[in-house]
């Protein structure tokens, strides 16, 4: 069953992933994590899987502070974002010109069998965000101007925070672990230090 | 009371080479807020809640900084779940300073329920802990720190406080 309002979740996605600079950072959890995965694979790619959930937001934050000459994008869920959105304030707070956060909205929490999200529909993302202290917020609920405006919004003045309403999926499992993540850690860890 | 001024600790923060402090303060930890500050070799990062602070310290260790979480007792109870992932799952050899609330004392707070649960949580979570009771017990910041990084293992120095 799929709800008809907003983005396909996985073309949402990859407009993210066809847009993403060679030296990005991305970070992915949730359900833009299991889509993800289905894209071919970059070495400064964090799919955050196993998270902590809520926390991609703050991951992002160190990393933006570590390497603040990078762009770090990360990709997180409506459920996840609502789980943390004191992050947004830290992030704003922070000075984290080279953070960009996509929030996908689906009103649900899909990996779990699709129990509405607090607030569903009612909550207003950009205007946390704007009130949280980003620089730059957009929402966009149709593909093709996302398609289009993808480029210029992750190269907008941050942090950056983007709002997608994306259609809600059922019956789809979440994502799998691509592997233990200690490994990967030190893995990326050598990739950004030859990258 | 503090054991330690914040010109102490921002001294052994710098002698480690921590590049960032990732921060909720009590009354006493958030009296070194102003000495790391303007000694200017230590950045501060505040957060909102704890588990935040973690899981900041980690994109930072992968980033290639040398992070610290600096938060009291009861912020170490909120954290469970970005432990849990950044410590275990990661296996970030991220190190913490942790304020043991009412340890000196009970006269805010009588029967402070810290006193039962902060040492058995840094049990479970199995974090390598140091208490340090004594003015005289700086010198162990930087050794617990230094053994830790050696080990490639997480750590955390336990400083005792005196009121909320």
């Amino acid at each position: 069953m799929t709800s008809t309002a907003g983005i396909p979740s996985k073309d949402a996605v990859a407009a993210v992933h066809a847009a993403r600079g060679a030296r990005d950072v991305v970070i992915t959890t949730m359900s833009p994590a299991r889509d993800w995965m289905t894209l071919p694979q970059h070495p400064l790619d964090v799919v955050f899987v196993p998270s902590a959930m809520g926390h991609a937001t703050s991951l992002g934050l160190g990393l933006a502070l570590a390497q603040p000459d990078r762009r770090v994008i990360v990709c997180n869920g409506d459920g996840s974002m609502v789980m943390n959105l004191g992050s947004l304030v830290s992030i704003a707070g922070a000075g984290a010109t080279n953070l960009v956060v996509v929030v996908f909205d689906n009103g649900v929490y899909e990996v779990t069998g699709s129990q509405p999200v607090p607030g569903r529909g009612k909550v207003d993302f950009p205007a946390i965000a704007r009130g949280a202290g980003f620089s730059s917020v957009f929402e966009f609920s149709d593909l093709d101007s996302w398609k289009s405006q993808v480029a210029t919004v992750l190269a907008a003045p941050g942090p950056v925070f983007v709002a997608l309403r994306v259609i809600a999926e059922y019956g789809i499992p979440g994502p799998r672990s691509p592997g233990p993540a200690g490994d990967r850690g030190r893995r990326f860890i050598d990739a950004l230090r030859s990258s | 009371m503090t054991l330690f001024t914040g010109e102490q600790i921002a001294e052994v923060l710098e002698q480690l080479g921590i590049t960032h402090v990732i921060t909720v303060p009590d009354s006493t930890v958030g009296q070194w807020q102003t000495a790391i500050e303007t000694r200017g070799r230590t950045r501060l990062i505040r957060v909102c809640r704890e588990g935040e602070a973690w899981e900041v310290a980690a994109g930072l260790h992968l980033g290639g900084a040398t992070p610290l979480v600096m938060i009291q007792c009861t912020g170490l109870f909120e954290s469970g779940d970005a432990l849990r992932n950044v410590l275990h799952d990661w296996k970030l050899p991220v190190f913490s300073i942790i304020g043991y609330r009412s340890y000196l004392n009970q006269s805010t707070l009588p029967g402070d329920t810290c006193l039962v649960f902060t040492e058995p949580v840094l049990d479970a979570w199995k974090i390598d802990y140091r208490l340090l009771t004594d003015a005289a017990q700086l010198g162990e910041i930087a050794a617990h720190y230094l053994a830790c990084r050696e080990a490639g293992r997480a750590g955390a120095i336990l400083v005792a406080e005196g009121k909320a």
